[in-house]
């Protein structure tokens, strides 16, 4: 599984890298942004849904990786 | 507005200054979401009032049907002088795209975690020196000796405006926030010692800059041209406006909710890493901002006839509430694990000062129940709460528990 932010939707509403530091993290407007390449695991993938789950403007989207 | 006539049906003549809204408009909301969830007032003009968590989206992310120019709601339909779009009074709150998408793009970077993160040695230090003051009295006004002084002296201190000017400074948000809907022939004279003094200092920033937002905001770039010192200026109330008693009732309303729920109180003084998750739920169970909007042109929105620059008071408080987007919408839930609430707006008009926001609130109720671990309500029928569009609680005495 993989985890992607969209740029078009995210508004910078601050909760994805503060409930997963270990995923997301903030560019300089404040925005969200994935670290890494967004490979999940078995151990982030639950904290990935929470992130999802909390954020206001469902930007946080968790895909089949190819 | 407070001599309007008391509110008899809420669904056709709703009113936001209301003392039953004012006091408890939990229950009020509730009921429209039930039989009205667009309720429509002649008031002010003309206005409506979307209820539900999904009215409330809908109309803060269409800025084709609805305009920003006046977010907030005055005494009656706003006037040309009301509408310098597209930039507006406050850019970018007051600005509608494309050139909102600047306006915010300048001011961003400021507010972001980074730079705001760095202002907590400062913040805790002001929450702490607020509380010497308060010691050795049993009975403590929460909201007057301490959630008041919090946000302004944030800012005073992000705008790099002088300390022992803290008074002035305090006088100055008053009429700012007190004039705020005034007919603007009011307003301006009102603003005269502000604009006076806030001119003096982007001048004296001007001649020597330094590491604050004023400098940032002269410093900044639209176009290769440095900003118009209207948009400055705009912008410097705006961060004024938006940045005081929002913040400080929001906080007041937490400490209020402790004051009365001790189980919660206790949760937070034993589990500090709660505090994350019960901001958010503070966020969401006692929202502070309503914002409005302006009806761009005639048009059927749920069956609803509405009409250009009728007023729309965007109840993110009221979708906070709505048991369609939450579960056991009505209960504060200070663990609440999945919660996305909407107290700081959505789409592209999101509060910009969103992390200062949670950082403050943090900062000060961690402080608070550190110094005092239990307390309670010293007169509940005491708490007075803000009329308009923030809501908070501003008399607000606590009396300290041993």
């Amino acid at each position: 599984m993989k985890v992607r932010i969209d740029p078009e939707i995210c508004q910078g509403q601050g909760r994805c890298f503060s409930i997963a530091p270990q995923i997301f993290d903030f560019d300089e407007l404040g925005n969200g942004v994935v670290l890494g390449d967004g490979l999940l695991t078995s151990e982030t993938i639950e904290l990935a849904r929470l992130a999802q789950a909390n954020c206001p403007e469902h930007a946080v989207f968790i895909e089949d990786s190819p | 507005m407070t001599d309007n006539p008391l509110v008899q049906d809420f669904a056709t003549d709703w009113d936001h200054s209301d003392p039953q809204w004012v006091a408890d408009p939990y229950p009020i909301w509730e009921d429209l979401r039930q039989r009205c969830p667009v309720a429509h007032t002649d008031r002010y003009g003309g206005g409506w009032f979307p209820a539900t968590h999904a009215g409330v989206s809908e109309i803060a992310k269409d800025t084709t049907n609805f305009t920003s120019r006046n977010v907030v709601i005055g005494n009656g339909r706003p006037t040309e002088l009301d509408l310098p779009a597209p930039i507006g009074v406050a850019p970018p709150i007051t600005s509608d795209p494309p050139f909102h998408a600047i306006a915010r793009r300048l001011i961003l970077p400021a507010f972001a975690p980074g730079p705001i993160n760095a202002l907590e040695p400062m913040i805790r230090e002001l929450c702490s020196k607020l509380l010497d003051t308060m010691a050795g009295e049993d009975v403590v006004n929460a909201g007057t000796q301490y959630a008041q002084y919090i946000p302004p002296s944030v800012i005073r201190g992000m705008l790099g405006f002088p300390e022992e000017d803290i008074e002035q400074f305090l006088e100055f948000v008053h009429i700012i926030l007190e004039g705020i809907d005034h007919p603007e022939e009011e307003r301006i004279i009102e603003f005269e010692p502000v604009e006076k003094y806030f001119v003096a200092q982007i001048e004296e920033h001007m001649d020597s800059p330094r590491d604050d937002l004023t400098s940032y905001l002269l410093n900044a770039e639209l176009d290769g041209q440095n900003l118009a010192l209207e948009h400055v200026f705009g912008t410097m109330v705006l961060i004024l406006v938006a940045g005081i008693d929002t913040t400080w009732s929001a906080i007041g309303s937490a400490i209020w909710h402790l004051a009365h729920n001790p189980e919660d109180l206790a949760r937070l003084v034993n589990e500090p890493d709660l505090m994350p998750v019960a901001i958010e739920e503070f966020l969401r169970f006692y929202a502070p901002v309503t914002m409005a909007r302006l009806v761009k042109h005639d048009m059927e929105y749920q069956g609803c006839p509405m009409k250009e620059d009728d007023w729309i008071l965007l109840g993110f408080p009221a979708a906070n509430r709505d048991p369609v987007a939450f579960k056991d919408a009505d209960k504060f839930i200070i663990d609440r694990a999945e919660n996305r609430h909407v107290a700081f707006g959505l789409g592209i008009h999101r509060c910009a000062g969103s992390n200062l926001a949670r950082l403050e609130m943090r900062v000060a109720l961690e402080e608070f129940i550190k110094r005092y671990p239990r307390f309670e309500l010293a007169d509940s029928k005491a708490v007075t709460w803000a009329p308009g569009q923030i809501r908070g609680p501003r008399n607000l005495p606590i009396r300290i528990l041993q």
